[in-house]
């Protein structure tokens, strides 16, 4: 018994002992790798498209933005990845001083306001902050104008949001650029006077919307598109794009950047171009539900056409200015 | 009354003498730099936290030092608290019923009452809210009967409870193994002394039990410690929490790397507590055959009774979440959500889980045999505790950690298995050392010393005498590494081969985005595979009572 139990550990362990070569190309082309914040659910398939239209091998190690920008600092020069593929400009915003600058051809495809100043990363597809409510608690007359009325005492214990959430913390950034920081803090102070929920996400946010634990929280736009596939359109949430032209409506963007140690800059190069081709774009606009970033490819049929959102002018690259903002949530309570 | 020329002399003997007592009582050299580097490899993450934390400089030490944190560190202590008690209580009460009295569906229910542990976190925590949260299923079953709200779940009662059906079956596997070995007569003399059951029960059952509800309860308390999942999505805001809020938002490595020491610290207050509960008492029984099968507790009318609350844990550990993800899927696979292939991450998980158990298994044999046969030596002990602090720490803590030495001086090994298998080591020693060290205690070291006095060389005494006489402890702590590693997720991440998918892995990839169904799918694959070797387990220790040997 014992011995069947020891010689079929040692069989597993030499079977998983050889898995770590058997990824390297026959070709002796070195393989592209990705770390990627973004979920190979989302992103898996796009690169797969990206594998079979140049022939390049990829190898993407998934994980969380935050984890992966660790282990990158950690890492330093001697990271093997080539392409840090995040979340948001936060996480890239971390490993600034791990990026090349990337050359124009690259940079140029994506529009100004979703690339950093610097040229260390570009954006890959949008998402726009919104507020997601219950619809059965809420119709669309109920809903406000702008993010600030959730100040109002009308919304106490009604409120869900994520403080702790890098998207929402992007949103206060720009909040602070656009409204000033006195008026930033009174509405970080007026939302906590109304008792909001907090969240650890976005998801958990659209899910209690549902339910009937809150009636409106603020999100990204793309999370509820996935429960509608799961739970069909008798899902009991939907999203809001508040109208006026406030940071409540900013837009944001996931992007990537090349890591200067990289040996293999050509083909990510090459990995960015594809990721800003009609192709990608589009599989980024009716797959994920996200906005696509190029001239050409429309949003999907259920979103608001990006032009039509009442998207204030704020530069993405200075929402990287987390620290100010942390310390203001924290002033407020709202972050520990 | 001692003045200072008395003591002087005495200080001045005890140093002189303490390198003697030392060397004279030191195990033998194999043994001891076996245990060092299981000690010494435990200590890995905290040495890099250390590096990392005095990098961030005075503003990390300010944040550290703030009246939150203490804060923090309070709600983290009342549900570490809480959440031990009941599991410690909850998994005794499973333990004894299934395996001391003739409670029906025994077989069943001991297999059952383990499979919640191999649940990962935030599918139990997910499953929970959809099941008692506001607006889920409870609520609409109640609904009809003018119940409008149940009491809230999130938060305290929520984290309680999800953490309890996660953590209660440490504490059973670790009493029910030191049950089955307890010998029948010392109860039995107890009751024909006219000690009644309840009283046998605390006279005798108990402080013999103590040791191991020691250890499963520290592995519980560690758990609460380091867990994620649970607390983030019940809102319950403890110290990893925080921890992973310096990861994940403020990006902010060097607090991150503060806050984790404070845990390690936390981590090391819990350590000594249980030592002190441990006492110093010891148990064996002086031949190495096996225990002759106790007579079951006969229930009577509490038969049924008893029955219904062994099915509670089971009920909302088990089949709810099972039932939730079920539905997941039925309802996914109607709208047509696409699925991932599940055959590989599967192997994977399997492959690598138990490597890692035998592996952990082999790693913490010299610490328990330290410190159980060596533990008037002082350092046996410090090895044995260090070796616990790994389980305390968040995942992504002890991972980060390893990049940073995998990286800077073991490039060969890093982003390979045996990096990852490390990993896993240094986070489940703690429960391999513990089942082992509790076997261990129940032989008696007269009978390796009479295998030595017939001129047995040491290693084969190990082998031939001591290890067979371990192997329940040893197959139950592989048992429990290899449950652990099936639902481990952020070393498995961060450390693994690049394109290396584990069932876990998948599972958080999918419930990230919300892709339910693929969740579910690989949610109840997890918990089949998991439920096959714990089926074996138990049906290989009914033979084992029956058969009355080996």
């Amino acid at each position: 018994m014992l011995a069947g139990f020891v010689s079929s550990v040692l069989i597993a362990a030499i079977a998983c002992g050889s898995d770590g070569e058997a990824s390297s190309d026959p070709t002796g082309a070195k393989p592209l790798v990705v770390y990627s914040g973004r979920s190979e659910s989302l992103v898996g398939p796009v690169i797969e498209q990206f594998k079979d239209l140049t022939g390049i091998q990829v190898q993407v190690n998934y994980g969380s933005t935050g984890a992966l920008a660790a282990t990158l600092l950690e890492e330093g020069s001697r990271t093997p990845a080539d392409i840090f593929f995040a979340q948001d400009p936060g996480g890239l915003g971390a490993v600034i001083g791990m990026l090349d600058t990337l050359p124009p051809e690259v940079l140029n495809l994506a529009p100004g306001w979703a690339r950093s100043p610097e040229g260390k990363w570009v954006g890959i597809s949008g998402r726009a902050r919104v507020l997601v409510y219950g619809t059965d608690a809420l119709s669309e007359s109920d809903l406000p104008e702008s993010i600030w009325d959730l100040t109002d005492p009308k919304w106490k214990g009604k409120i869900g949001w994520a403080p702790s959430n890098s998207s929402f913390q992007a949103m206060v950034t720009g909040m602070r650029r656009l409204w000033g920081e006195d008026k930033t803090r009174d509405w970080l102070e007026g939302i906590v006077a109304n008792d909001p929920i907090t969240y650890p996400n976005n998801s958990t946010q659209v899910a209690a919307a549902a339910a009937g634990e809150i009636e409106i929280g603020m999100v990204n736009h793309y999370y509820l598109y996935q429960f509608l596939a799961e739970e069909g359109d008798g899902f009991r949430a939907r999203n809001w794009f508040t109208p006026a032209r406030d940071p409540g409506s900013v837009v944001l963007a996931a992007g990537a950047g090349v890591l200067s140690a990289s040996d293999n800059k050509e083909a990510a190069n090459r990995f960015l171009e594809f990721m800003l081709s009609p192709v990608a774009q589009q599989y980024f606009a009716t797959q994920t539900h996200e906005y696509p970033l190029i001239e050409g490819v429309v949003a999907d049929r259920g979103l608001p056409p990006l032009e039509s959102i009442a998207k204030p002018d704020v530069d993405l690259s200075t929402l990287g200015d987390l620290e100010n903002t942390q310390d203001l949530l924290r002033d407020v309570g709202a972050l520990s | 009354m001692t003045t200072v020329s008395d003591a002087a002399p005495a200080g001045r003997r005890f140093l002189r003498e303490l390198p003697h007592a030392f060397l004279r009582e030191r195990p033998p050299w194999p043994l001891l730099g076996l245990g060092v580097a299981a000690g010494l490899a435990a200590l890995l993450p905290a040495f890099y936290l250390v590096v990392r934390a005095v990098d961030g400089g005075a503003d990390t030490w300010e944040f550290i030092f703030r009246a939150r944190t203490a804060q923090i560190l309070g709600r983290t202590a009342l549900l570490i608290g809480i959440v031990t008690v009941v599991s410690t209580v909850v998994g005794t009460l499973l333990a004894w019923f299934t395996l001391r009295t003739d409670m029906p569906l025994r077989r069943v229910t001991t297999v059952a009452v383990v499979l919640p542990l191999v649940i990962p976190s935030f599918v139990m925590a997910t499953t929970a809210i959809q099941f008692f949260g506001a607006g889920g299923v409870l609520e609409g079953w109640l609904a009809p009967f003018g119940v409008e709200r149940i009491p809230r779940f999130a938060g305290l009662r929520g984290a309680t409870l999800v953490l309890v059906l996660m953590t209660y079956p440490y504490v059973f596997l670790s009493v029910r193994g030191a049950l089955r070995r307890l010998d029948p007569a010392l109860e039995e003399a107890a009751r024909s002394m006219g000690y009644g059951a309840v009283q046998t029960f605390r006279m005798v059952t108990l402080p013999i039990l103590r040791p191991a509800l020691a250890a499963g309860s520290l592995l519980v308390a560690l758990y609460t410690l380091s867990d994620f999942g649970a607390v983030a999505l019940l809102r319950y805001e403890t110290f990893t929490f925080a921890i992973f809020n310096q990861y994940e938002s403020a990006l902010n490595r060097s607090v991150a790397a503060g806050l984790s020491l404070v845990l390690v610290f936390f981590a090391v207050l819990l350590l000594t507590g249980e030592g002190i509960t441990r006492g110093r008492a010891r148990f064996h029984r002086s031949t190495a055959g096996a225990v002759r099968p106790a007579v079951d507790a006969e229930l009577g009318r509490w038969r049924w009774p008893v029955l219904g609350f062994v099915s509670l844990p089971v009920v909302m550990g088990l089949a709810i979440p099972v039932g939730i993800l079920t539905w997941w899927l039925v309802r996914g696979l109607l709208r047509d959500q696409t699925m991932v292939a599940l055959l590989e991450p599967a192997w994977n998980s399997i492959a690598i889980s138990l490597t890692a158990a035998l592996l952990t298994v082999v790693v913490a044999m010299p610490v328990a045999i330290l410190a159980v046969r060596h533990r008037s030596w002082w350092p046996s002990r410090l090895i044995e505790r260090v070796t616990h602090i790994g389980f305390g720490l968040p995942g992504v803590v002890v991972a980060i950690s390893l990049v940073f030495f995998g990286v800077n001086y073991a490039r060969p090994v890093y982003q390979s298995n045996w990096l990852l298998l490390f990993g896993y080591v240094v986070l489940f020693l703690p429960a391999a050392v513990g089942a082992i060290r509790y076997s261990l205690m129940q032989v008696s070291p007269r009978i390796e010393e009479a295998a030595q006095g017939l001129g047995r060389r040491p290693l084969r005494v190990l082998v031939s005498v001591t290890l067979p006489m371990v192997m329940p402890g040893v197959l139950a702590g592989g048992a429990l590494v290899f449950l652990m590693t099936m639902k481990e997720l952020p070393a498995t991440l961060i450390l693994s081969p690049i394109g290396f998918k584990t069932l876990a892995t998948v599972i958080w990839d999918a419930s990230t985005d919300a892709f339910f169904a693929r969740t579910a799918a690989a949610s109840l694959l997890l918990i089949a595979l998991a439920g096959l070797p714990t089926a074996y387990m138990v049906l290989r220790d009914n033979s084992y009572r029956s058969g009355g040997g080996h």
